[in-house]
């Protein structure tokens, strides 16, 4: 049921509570330079599937991703990752950020640089062909395009085997052929059982990947929802302007 | 006048001159001591000021800077005073010796190359800080990082620092004393053998002091330009 609180925002909260056994988050808060960011954070994420963030710029939909990732320290709340009862900084995590950080090094050496001490040469050529790199691995990594420097910013996250995968806008700017080989790439990490959280501002992107959108405005969480349901029967009016293609301030 | 002292400077040059040599020689070992010291020395203090959060960061890295610019006769006043026979390394009796020399460019250049590492470290740091904490890149190995992918604009740090000390002068007539087969360098022989009007000497050091010059920055040159095509830089 949807809760009315003081801000007249409607809050989802049937959606969380179905889902005991997943990333929990307990009343949130960052505040940077005295600006309240994130207002008490309050959610259970699916332990599976593909959470969206979505919402306006300046909504905290990054700064959320960073919390969880543990790149930024709350002020306040619990994060914890409870089908493993353990608390979410101990679980096996990667990130791809919006903006290919790549070192100043070759392909190869960037795929190479944290994979585990085992990973074989075999291995690092078969993440290549999966990211479509063969024949690439001895250019210099910055060199490549901005689509091939995310897949290969993506291929240094999943070589890993991370539990959970968190992921900043990482087809921002691309071209819809890249998108679709990032896309490919992510919905087979998740069907692996990689947990994904993954922020966007492309609708068309959200219902092809997602399974549940947090959808937040002004650093609180509007509407937490599985994604059928937030593409077909959003209630916030925040949810339903942005999903209209409305400007949201 | 001049036209005399330029040819004999080539004379002096391409007929080897065991005496020009024996200087050049002197110079390019003192100038490759500071600077191995001061790179062991500067290299890691740039990089752990650049990766470490501590209050008086920004005092430190304001004090580097000045220190860059600390003119070398006072720091050839400083080390004097510490060598010197009644200073507090007096009993060492460094005074007047070549590793007088390298103690006063260390002190010179040291700063140098911490000051440009530092900036150099800081802005990469700033690029890959969130990359590392989230691929949970250990420290030592984060550091190791910094230094490799910053390679090619280390190597013009430590080249500045060596074009310093091997053209310095003040500190190390100081120190060194410009003493004949045992202190004199390029730049105080330079120094001396003008103030006594011989500028055939002078000219010969001052054309291969040059020529290294040149060397140096065109070697740095060419190494940006393949830093830069590769997107090394």
């Amino acid at each position: 049921m949807p809760n009315q609180n003081t801000n007249n925002v409607v809050e989802i909260t049937s959606h969380a509570s179905s889902h005991s056994q997943g990333i929990q988050l307990k009343s949130l808060n960052l505040t940077l330079n005295n600006n309240l960011l994130l207002n008490n954070i309050n959610t259970v994420i699916p332990e599976k599937g593909i959470t969206m963030l979505m919402g306006p710029n300046g909504a905290g939909k990054s700064l959320l991703l960073k919390c969880l990732h543990g790149l930024l320290n709350p002020d306040a709340g619990t994060l914890i990752f409870n089908a493993k009862n353990k608390p979410l900084a101990e679980t096996k995590q990667a990130m791809v950020f919006q903006r290919a950080t790549l070192l100043r090094r070759s392909v190869i050496q960037n795929l190479s640089f944290s994979a585990p001490k085992t990973t074989t040469q075999q291995e690092l050529l078969f993440w290549l062909d999966k990211i479509q790199l063969t024949g690439k691995q001895n250019l210099p990594a910055r060199l490549l395009s901005g689509g091939e420097q995310q897949r290969l910013s993506l291929a240094r996250a999943l070589i890993n085997q991370p539990e959970l995968l968190f992921l900043d806008e990482p087809t921002a700017s691309l071209d819809p052929g890249s998108t679709h080989i990032l896309e490919s790439i992510i919905k087979e990490a998740s069907d692996n059982g990689v947990k994904i959280i993954f922020i966007t501002h492309d609708i068309g992107q959200a219902k092809r990947l997602s399974s549940d959108v947090i959808f937040l405005h002004k650093g609180r969480i509007i509407e937490h929802t599985d994604a059928q349901q937030f593409f077909t029967t959003t209630r916030s009016a925040e949810a339903k302007s942005f999903l209209a293609g409305e400007i949201l301030l | 006048m001049i036209t005399e002292a330029f040819s004999e400077a080539f004379r002096l040059i391409s007929s080897g001159d065991s005496d020009l040599y024996e200087i050049l020689e002197l110079s390019i070992q003192v100038g490759s001591s500071s600077l191995l010291i001061s790179m062991l020395l500067g290299l890691p203090l740039g990089t752990v000021l650049a990766i470490s959060r501590f209050p008086a960061k920004q005092l430190a890295v304001t004090t580097l800077n000045s220190l860059m610019g600390m003119p070398p006769v006072v720091v050839g006043l400083l080390v004097y005073l510490l060598l010197s026979r009644s200073g507090p390394l007096g009993v060492l009796g460094l005074l007047y010796t070549p590793t007088a020399m390298v103690i006063a460019q260390v002190v010179l250049i040291t700063p140098i190359i911490a000051a440009l590492t530092y900036q150099v470290i800081d802005d990469l740091h700033n690029e890959y800080q969130d990359l590392f904490k989230s691929l949970n890149i250990p420290l030592p190995k984060a550091i190791g990082t910094y230094l490799i992918d910053a390679r090619y604009s280390l190597i013009t740090t430590v080249l500045a620092g060596f074009g310093r000390a091997i053209s310095e002068v003040g500190a190390v007539i100081i120190v060194g004393g410009n003493i004949d087969h045992l202190t004199r360098v390029m730049t105080t022989t330079i120094a001396f053998e003008t103030s006594k009007g011989e500028l055939s000497v002078a000219l010969a050091l001052g054309i291969i002091l040059l020529t290294l010059a040149l060397i140096i920055n065109a070697f740095v040159t060419l190494l940006k330009a393949f830093a830069v095509r590769n997107a090394y830089a």
